[in-house]
């Protein structure tokens, strides 16, 4: 069982882009990728490897493998010599059973039980370092995935908003979008709207844009196929 | 950039900082590494497998760039599948230390990787290759790399012993080997975590593993000035732990 978890916050420098993105891109039905870096970068290169991957199962008559998607996607990194910034924590469970990868932008990889990329992931790893132990349950293994992207949501200003998660067994993927809202705005005291006749006014001149209106059907009812 | 900025490493990019060794015998090779990948300051991973495997009876020792040597291990792994394929028999190490060569000197300016490529065939018996950054290639009894090593350069020169046999020494030639590895480690900040080492002969590959609290202690330092003195023993005591045999 591998399970991968992420923030949802996208950031454009000191702006959040968005409150509740989508972190964890599908590979496969049995593999996912997490990707921290530059979003565009992490949305097509898990895009492109994951089309690849489906033709690649196709062509071989096998279930797709973890490190087919690993390799894929290391020698495209490599190649493009650290240019595209993506950060991905690549998991999954395929026939010879579960797996984790940690690939960086360069193009290295590493196989590790647990691991963590992206601005919170010195917060997040702090976590693992002291909650991680083998073969835990589904329920541990989870609890423990939540508290390490909380510690990244609440001690590093690059992540935020919500929980995200994804629970990959040898049978069945459960993606838990939003698993924990920890930061839901709170209830407007009162409603702040400006009531009709603040700003005073001398005249008032109502225009119809549209001016003149004429319909005429195209081509008519039916495709035209000659 | 700091200590680490003779290997030309770009910001961000993942690096072996690095203490490899690798020492011929009279039956085979003994390579040992430690286990630190950094990214600037953090430890990226702290239990690094830098004995590559590229092939049966030959692996190689990993610095520098993770990335770079990762991506030029995979083609010599592959070269050598296909040549093991065509050859109907396994590569000599000299033929595989020349593959490397050739990928690390060609592109010796998009480069960062120092390999020390270490193994047993047929036509000699154990041999031991140096490839430092520049790409030349150097035939060596013992080799070290990475950025640790050059704080053991005196004591691998001041131990090393011509005409070691299999026995007597593989005990021996391991103490030295982790010895001198926890000597770098010690001193050098981009090495640390735990020592992995292979020992490579004619019929296996024998995996073997040093856990981080049970590195040999050596002088650990302290404070001459009022606190009174605590000497420390200079165990060589590894109590190695031999792990999966590989044939």
């Amino acid at each position: 069982m591998t399970s991968l978890g992420a923030d949802t916050r996208a950031t454009e420098g000191p702006i959040v882009a968005d409150k509740n993105c989508e972190k964890i891109h599908h590979i496969t039905e049995s593999i996912r990728c997490c990707g921290a870096g530059t979003a565009a970068d992490t949305e097509f290169t898990t895009a492109l490897i994951s089309s690849n991957m489906e033709l690649h199962a196709l062509s071989t008559g096998s279930k797709p493998r973890v490190v087919t998607a690993m390799t894929m996607l290391k020698q495209m990194l490599f190649r493009y010599q650290g240019q595209v910034g993506a950060a991905l924590v690549l998991g999954g469970v395929d026939a010879t059973g579960p797996h984790l990868f940690t690939i960086h932008p360069h193009g290295s990889t590493d196989k590790l039980p647990y691991v963590t990329m992206g601005s919170g992931s010195l917060a997040a790893m702090a976590v693992f370092e002291s909650g991680w132990r083998a073969n835990m349950e589904r329920e541990d293994a989870l609890n423990l995935v939540k508290a390490a992207i909380s510690a990244g949501i609440f001690n590093d200003l690059g992540s935020g908003s919500n929980i995200d998660a994804c629970i990959i067994t040898a049978s069945h993927t459960e993606m838990l979008r939003n698993v924990e809202m920890p930061n839901m705005r709170v209830q407007k005291e009162r409603k702040y709207a400006f009531r009709r006749g603040t700003t005073a006014w001398k005249t008032e001149n109502v225009r119809d844009l549209v001016v003149n209106e004429q319909i005429t059907f195209v081509g008519g009812d039916a495709m035209d196929t000659t | 950039m700091d200590h680490i900025d003779f290997n030309r490493l770009k910001t961000g990019e993942v690096n072996l900082g690095t203490s490899i060794m690798a020492v011929q015998f009279d039956g085979g090779v003994v390579i040992g590494a430690d286990s630190r990948t950094t990214t600037g300051s953090y430890i990226a991973n702290r239990v690094t497998d830098k004995l590559t495997h590229v092939h049966d009876r030959i692996y190689c020792c990993r610095s520098g760039s993770a990335a770079d040597t990762q991506a030029v291990a995979d083609i010599v792994h592959y070269s050598l599948q296909m040549y093991s394929q065509t050859a109907s028999e396994p590569p000599s190490v000299h033929h595989a230390a020349s593959v490397f060569q050739k990928l690390c000197y060609e592109n010796k300016d998009q480069l960062s990787a120092g390999i020390i490529v270490a193994g047993w065939d047929k036509e000699v018996g154990p041999s031991v290759y140096n490839i430092p950054l520049g790409g030349g290639l150097f035939r060596q009894p013992w080799a070290i790399g990475g950025s640790g090593s050059t704080y053991v350069y005196g004591y691998c020169d001041a131990t090393y012993q011509e005409g070691w046999g299999r026995d007597e020494t593989v005990n021996f030639v391991k103490n030295s080997r982790v010895a001198a590895l926890a000597l770098a480690m010690s001193r050098d900040g981009s090495s640390g975590g735990v020592i992995r080492m292979c020992v490579i002969t004619e019929d296996k590959v024998e995996r073997l593993f040093v856990p981080g609290d049970e590195l040999p202690k050596f002088w650990e330092g302290h404070e001459v000035l009022g606190a009174p003195a605590l000497k420390k023993h200079s165990g060589v005591d590894t109590g190695i732990v031999p792990m999966a045999v590989e044939v």
